[in-house]
């Protein structure tokens, strides 16, 4: 760039900068979904099917109807038409929007337990509910398959994609195994997991004509805008998406899911707004969770520690009305230089609802056992676990030797270790203690892969000084709004303060959905591109001046604007195209990902077996750190999310049933307070040359590796292996 | 929730009245338990009779150096009496690692008691539950039995009674004092609660238009006492088992010895077996075992509980160890 501006601030990348959304939360000024008030508005609750497979024989409304308050008890009689969703295709992203394929309240056919079977609107929540409970439906059930571990056997391959495979080798990883002086191998298996994002689903709708209007609990407002569309069959255009806020979403919004769809019907039924907020047991029984897994992995290492066979099989389910596939196994194919490496994903088909994505799929679980393998095989060659780890570092992609775009674990492992105070350690399981605890430290590799999607964005000067950034990305509590306007604050010269950034409506520019770490670097990439159109039609006007708002006034401009990509029909499929090309190239180019190495240290009380974090560091490489505060608190929630993962969270599904039988937070544990250690977050700060700003997405490779820290540093204090997560206490009595 | 009537009762007399000819009527204490039930469609009373203005909330030393609390008194309230703290460690201990702070600044002494079970199946309307429908079968059998008990338990029913102050009122010898409009009789808090057998929905001996009024503590056998839970994270979880346990020795030797347990039972379970072993016996670690073998002879798990009997044998033994080896009450 040779025209460069006169800097009028100092540099806001970088700096801890308070969210922009912050007080408007704190306060209670920022409005959630379940919180827009219209006049007449009503309230849905929704009734649940209580079988997992089979038919509606009866749906006896009599008793709810007669509730005062109820507006309507819509069922598959007499709710209004839904148009089925579009088959999945990678050209067109939003078609994989659908939560399930069911036909809600169009059908008699019930495809999982907690499939809603009635919607009851009435004047309050309160009658709703009440109303709700009175509804009564007999069934007539058929043979449905809901236990995962007795369906095991039946996998069956999982098929690839453009974005994802399904298994991937290099040279003959059995065959090296079968040979390898050192082996280690283990099944491993994780539990189903619910996000528990703290705001539950809600949906408020309202109709006017063929004109739409929902405030949505979403991380995809465009998705949803689409979908609605086609689903109620009335143009795109004429609906209106909005979520500024959303209380977390962590992938459980996603998709969209039956709340979503059915607050929409009951408001065309009714024709009058309508809002329906999930309780928490509806959002366990209508929103997709985290799939369970099987996991197989061999290693096969020389006695000097290099490996020359890995070996990586999974079995997860996916629903019969829908769902996506995990990439259990993904992670090994970029992580350790193995001679030999076969990856191989199984799937099951179960009448349950669709599995969905959470909080880094695929690798969350992945890495929990890769890394406890990796931890056993250190043992089974008396190496320090880092020790092996280093000697395994890769130059190139293990699997296709595709150049790293980023690669710094070492530095990672080296300023994580020093913080951590790794030294101190005394290798043998057993032989360290606090009183009556056992001690154990362990270590794991965090890895998840950096993506970049389509976003359109504009970028407005004015002559007052200000700087509007818009762009329809969504807000769970990332921060990415913060970031924006420090980026774009930066690329104009323009102190932060000084930009506002409109977000999570689909009036606004384009923007992906929240999801696989990828928005933040996804938007940035656009606002740079505007920001630098921008600072071109700048410099046209005049000579740089004091201040970029200064050439406005001299040319006597009151504004200026400068848009990346076009939201127009045509704009969109050209956008798409391109973005898809890139994407295609730059896979090709490039392996992408953040990494981290994460430390830890347990304690077990040797008469119950009860554990305790009791201190954290985890040191990653995320490329360039946009603000400081934000990507360290979703570094952090990461780990919070992956000490659940280790220590107690599992979704108890019934498999005589298939009913979630703990559907709310009493009963299925996230961790609380007195669960999380100070947890000490360091990064590189190492910018990725092919990424805008050199940033990678934090949200996500946080909660990676945690699992397999905690199992090894478990087994650092007992002697004990532990491989199916939770690790509760029964587990080590 | 279903629509229901509500009553607030200024006093003792009022409250009795109106339960007294209504079926179907219950007390509102502190109402964490209760409406959370009532939300859940589990519990469906015509009417709620709040009680949580009545004048039942002093906790006063008795001769003799008992105590009595009033059966209003929240639980946050008597955890930080300073008699309840330090004649009775165990009891405030007890309290404290329950629920959360918030929910104990609600919850109430008499409302304790008689909290329901946290068995899973019994919470789900959809499932089958002897305890919420009589003679419908139970769902748990077969299923999630991880917070489910291996002492007192049917084939019937195999739930677990959840609280924790109970099983420290179960250690202390507690008296519950009950009062009607036919009159006011005690219950010795080990026969306050009943098992299951073949009616696991009687869960008392208190009858329907009964009153808590109050707890009465005799003297403590001694300070020494201490409440250990284990359960699946740091706080705010309910046992997976718990030990209520208060231990005298002199010359080595156990001379007094109260034991009760907590999250393997369908009541709070007074451990006499254990105590019998334990008396007389010299303070060591082979007597504990000895007693925690000794009481848990009897016990049976399902697949989800097993866990269970060894973990209760390791805590009951943990907890004596402990008292005898610090002395202190902390
Ligand atoms: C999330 C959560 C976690 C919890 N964790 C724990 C835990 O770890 N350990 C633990 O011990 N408890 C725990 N609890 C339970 C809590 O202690 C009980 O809910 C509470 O003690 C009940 O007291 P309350 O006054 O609110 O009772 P209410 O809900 O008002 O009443 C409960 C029952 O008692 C009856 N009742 C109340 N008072 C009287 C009276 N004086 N005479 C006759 N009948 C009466 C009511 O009719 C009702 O049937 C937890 C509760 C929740 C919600
Ligand atoms: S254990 Fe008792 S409470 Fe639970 S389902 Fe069976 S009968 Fe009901």
């Amino acid at each position: 760039m040779t025209r460069t501006l006169p800097r009028t601030s100092e540099p806001a990348v970088g700096k801890p900068i308070d969210r922009v959304d912050g007080t408007a939360k704190t306060t209670g000024a920022a409005r959630f979904a379940a919180e827009h008030p219209y006049p007449g508005l009503a309230h849905a609750a929704l009734v649940h099917a209580t079988i997992s497979r089979g038919r509606i024989t009866a749906i006896d409304t009599t008793e709810a109807a007669a509730i005062p308050g109820v507006v309507t008890v819509l069922t598959h009689h007499n709710a209004p038409a839904l148009k089925p969703p579009r088959k999945v295709s990678p050209l067109d992203l939003s078609t994989m929007a659908s939560g399930t394929s069911v036909a809600y309240l169009n059908t008699d056919e019930v495809h999982w337990d907690g499939q809603p079977v009635a919607v009851v609107v009435a004047e309050t929540l309160t009658a709703a509910r009440e109303a709700a409970a009175l509804v009564k439906v007999v069934y007539a059930p058929m043979r449905s398959t809901v236990d995962f571990l007795a369906e095991e056997p039946n996998a069956r391959p999982q098929k690839g994609n453009l974005l994802m495979s399904g298994s991937a080798k290099k040279g003959d990883a059995e065959a090296a195994l079968a040979t390898a002086p050192v082996r280690v191998e283990g099944r491993f298996t994780t539990p189903p997991h619910h996000h528990n994002a703290i705001e539950p689903h809600a949906t408020t709708a309202v109709w006017d004509g063929d004109r739409l209007t929902v405030h949505d609990a979403t991380q995809s407002i465009d998705w949803l805008r689409s979908h609605l569309a086609l689903r109620f069959d009335v143009p795109a255009e004429g609906v209106r998406v909005i979520a500024p806020f959303v209380g977390g979403g962590f992938g459980g919004k996603a998709m969209i899911w039956p709340g979503t769809i059915l607050t929409v019907m009951a408001a065309r039924a009714t024709g009058r707004p309508v809002r329906l907020l999930l309780t928490r047991e509806g959002v366990y029984r209508t929103v997709g969770g985290r799939t369970p897994s099987t996991q197989r992995v061999a290693l096969g290492a020389r006695t000097d520690g290099r490996l020359t066979a890995l070996v990586h099989t999974s079995v997860t389910y996916t629903g019969r009305v829908g769902g996506s596939p995990e990439q259990v196994t993904s992670q090994s194919k970029h992580v350790y230089d193995a001679e030999n490496i076969l990856v191989r994903q199984n799937l099951v088909e179960l009448d349950l609802i669709s599995n969905t994505s959470m909080r880094a799929p695929g690798d969350a679980m992945g890495t929990f056992a890769l890394e406890a393998a990796i931890d056993e095989l250190a043992y089974e060659l008396g190496m320090d676990p880092i020790e092996l780890r280093m000697r395994n570092e890769p130059e190139r992609n293990p699997i296709d030797g595709r150049r790293f775009a980023n690669r710094n674990l070492r530095e990672a492992y080296r300023l994580g270790a020093e913080r951590f105070g790794w030294a101190d350690r005394t290798p043998e399981p057993g032989s360290m203690r606090d009183g009556r605890w056992l001690v154990g430290m362990g270590v794991a590799t965090a890895f998840h892969p950096a993506w970049q999607f389509l976003a359109n964005v504009t970028v407005r000067l004015s002559v007052d000084g200000t700087v509007l950034v818009r762009c329809g990305f969504q807000e769970m509590g990332m921060g990415g709004a913060t970031a924006q306007a420090q980026i774009a604050a930066d690329a104009l010269g323009v102190p932060v303060e000084s930009v506002r950034v409109e977000y999570g409506d689909s009036t606004l520019p384009l923007s992906p959905a929240a999801g696989g770490s990828m928005q933040t670097a996804s938007v940035a990439s656009s606002v740079l591109a505007a920001c630098q159109k921008l600072r071109r039609k700048l410099a046209k006007l005049g000579p740089p001046g004091e201040t970029p708002a200064a050439v406005l006034a001299r040319a006597g401009v009151p504004s200026l604007e400068a848009s990346v990509g076009s939201d127009s029909r045509l704009g969109r499929l050209t956008g798409q195209a391109r973005f898809l090309a890139k994407l295609l190239r730059d896979q090709r180019r490039w392996m992408r990902a953040a990494s981290g190495a994460q430390f830890c240290e347990v304690r077990v009380d040797p008469d119950t077996g009860e554990t305790r974090v009791s201190r954290w560091t985890a040191a990653f490489d995320v490329g360039r750190v946009i603000n400081a505060k934000t990507a360290v608190s979703q570094l952090r929630g990461g780990i919070v999310m992956g000490i659940g993962m280790a220590l107690s969270e599992e979704t108890l599904v019934d498999p005589r049933t298939g009913r979630i039988m703990n559907p709310g937070l009493g009963e299925y544990h996230v961790p609380v307070h007195a669960d999380i250690p100070p947890i000490d977050v360091a990064y590189l700060d190492e910018p990725d040359p092919t990424m805008p700003l050199g940033l990678i997405g934090v949200g996500e490779v946080g909660i990676t590796g945690v699992a397999g820290a905690i199992a090894n540093a478990v087994h650092h204090a007992t002697g004990r292996r532990i491989r199916d997560l939770p690790i509760t206490l029964d587990k080590l009595l | 929730m279903r629509t229901f009537s509500y009553v607030r009762a200024p006093d003792v007399e009022t409250a009795l009245r109106a339960v007294a000819d209504e079926p179907n009527a219950k007390f509102l204490g502190g109402g964490t338990n209760l409406v959370d039930l009532m939300r859940e469609n589990v519990e469906r009373p015509d009417v709620v009779v709040d009680i949580s203005r009545l004048p039942l909330t002093g906790v006063e030393e008795l001769p003799g150096g008992g105590v009595r609390i009033g059966a209003l008194v929240r639980n946050s309230a008597l955890a930080a009496h300073p008699l309840i703290r330090t004649r009775y460690p165990v009891l405030s201990q007890a309290i404290l690692c329950g629920a959360s702070a918030q929910l104990r600044n609600m919850a109430t002494v008499g409302g304790n008691l008689l909290q329901r079970t946290r068995c899973l199946y019994f919470y789900d309307g959809a499932s089958a539950c002897n305890k919420r429908e009589p003679a419908s079968g139970c769902a748990a059998i077969g299923g999630f039995t991880r917070n489910h008990g291996v002492l007192g338990v049917s084939e019937h029913c195999i739930a677990t009674h959840p609280s924790d102050l109970c099983v420290a009122l179960a250690a202390l010898d507690a008296e519950v004092e009950v009062e009607s409009t036919r009159g006011t009789r005690r219950i010795p808090l080990t026969g306050f609660h009943r098992l299951p057998g073949s009616t696991p929905h009687v869960e008392s001996a208190l009858e329907p238009d009964e009153l808590v009024t109050a707890i009465e503590l005799p003297a403590p056998i001694t300070e020494r006492s201490r409440y250990r839970k284990v359960r699946d994270r740091a706080s705010y979880a309910f046992a997976l088992v718990s030990v209520a346990a208060a231990l005298e020795t002199g010359g080595g030797t156990v001379t007094a010895a109260r034991l009760a347990l907590g999250g393997v039972a369908p009541k709070p379970w007074r451990a006499v077996e254990a105590e019998r072993v334990l008396l007389g016996a010299p303070a060591t670690e082979e007597s504990f075992r000895a007693a925690a073998d000794a009481e848990l002879a009897a016990a049976t798990a399902q697949d989800g509980n097993t866990f269970k009997i060894e973990l209760a044998r390791r805590t009951i033994v943990a907890t004596l160890r402990d008292l005898t080896s610090d002395g202190s009450a902390t």
